[in-house]
């Protein structure tokens, strides 16, 4: 049995219900992480919102990159800073003040923010075409000409990049302590 | 037809929505890691953006997606040199609040 072209009752087409769907996934989600209390729920909550922003990226025709997406912000970022919050939690770090003091005012900055973005962006005047939702016919060939044609220099110094922070991570990360420096000297000395 | 999905705004609007949420997390949030996940929220959005402006516009496509390949990748360079940053603080000073992070202060 066919599908009808629009969803039953409400007539809106499937594609407008799904970007609602997502979008709205993803804002909740991403209002959950900065709103929330719980820091392990905000981290739980960040993947949610990612899975969401991979949808859009699919009904954009792209893929790859929520491949991409799911392979690298879910399954990798999204661990390390789930490990992060179970290594710097403490039970003394207080659970009730979550903000700074500026909170009020960054709420204000922000919602300003917001509605620039939502009159500008969303005023129309950008001459696009009209998008179907169909993935381009050559695939995800363009991605693969532009990334190894023009910016093939970008894409080489990314991996550089890469290398850099991975190196650097482990090296920070295994810093002795401030304290530890001292004593080790100390019994040098001795 | 499709009115929004079909559409270049509405896309460009959740990015924007995106972004200023992220953004007050970052100014608002005290926990060091909570701000780092607010700044991978801002990426993100500007990530839906550059692929809505690649599938809308003909003459970009496949550089959208490519670009934010390379927003992908540096950003988990960011996360690995901030999460190992903050590690390396909290085993210091035993707390992720960044207002208790006050050796510099005059």
């Amino acid at each position: 049995m066919p599908l009808p072209d629009t969803l039953p009752l409400i007539g809106i087409t499937w594609a407008d219900a799904l970007f609602m769907l997502l979008g709205g996934v993803a804002v909740a989600g991403a209002l959950g992480v900065v709103l929330g209390r719980d820091i392990i729920r905000n981290g739980l909550l960040l993947i949610l919102t990612l899975g969401a922003i991979a949808g859009i990226y699919v009904m954009l025709g792209a893929a790859i990159l929520a491949g991409a997406q799911v392979l690298v912000y879910i399954g990798a970022i999204s661990v390390l800073i789930l490990f992060a919050i179970m290594l710097t939690q403490s039970k003394a770090a207080p659970a009730k003040l979550n903000f700074q003091t500026q909170a009020v005012p960054a709420a204000l900055i922000s919602a300003l923010l917001a509605l620039i973005f939502a009159v500008t962006l969303g005023g129309g005047g950008w001459n696009a075409t009209v998008f179907d939702g169909t993935p381009p016919p050559e695939g995800t060939r363009g991605a693969a000409d532009a990334l190894f044609g023009p910016y093939l220099l970008a894409f080489e110094v990314a991996s550089v990049l890469l290398l850099a922070a991975v190196i650097g991570g482990i090296y920070l990360a295994s810093l002795p302590r401030a304290g530890q420096i001292g004593a080790e000297e100390e019994e040098e000395r001795r | 037809m499709s009115l929004i999905a079909g559409h270049l705004e509405p896309y460009l609007v959740l990015s924007g929505l995106l972004f200023s949420i992220g953004s007050f997390g970052f100014l608002a949030r005290r926990n060091a890691i909570s701000m780092l996940m607010s700044v991978e929220i801002m990426l993100n959005a500007v990530n839906i953006a550059v692929v809505a402006f690649g599938a809308f516009a003909p003459a970009l496509a496949g550089q959208g997606v490519a670009f934010a390949m390379l927003i992908i990748a540096v950003a988990a360079a960011e996360a690995t040199v901030g999460l190992a940053i903050i590690i390396a603080i909290y085993r210091n000073r035993k707390t992720p609040l960044v207002d208790e992070y006050d050796t510099m202060r005059q």
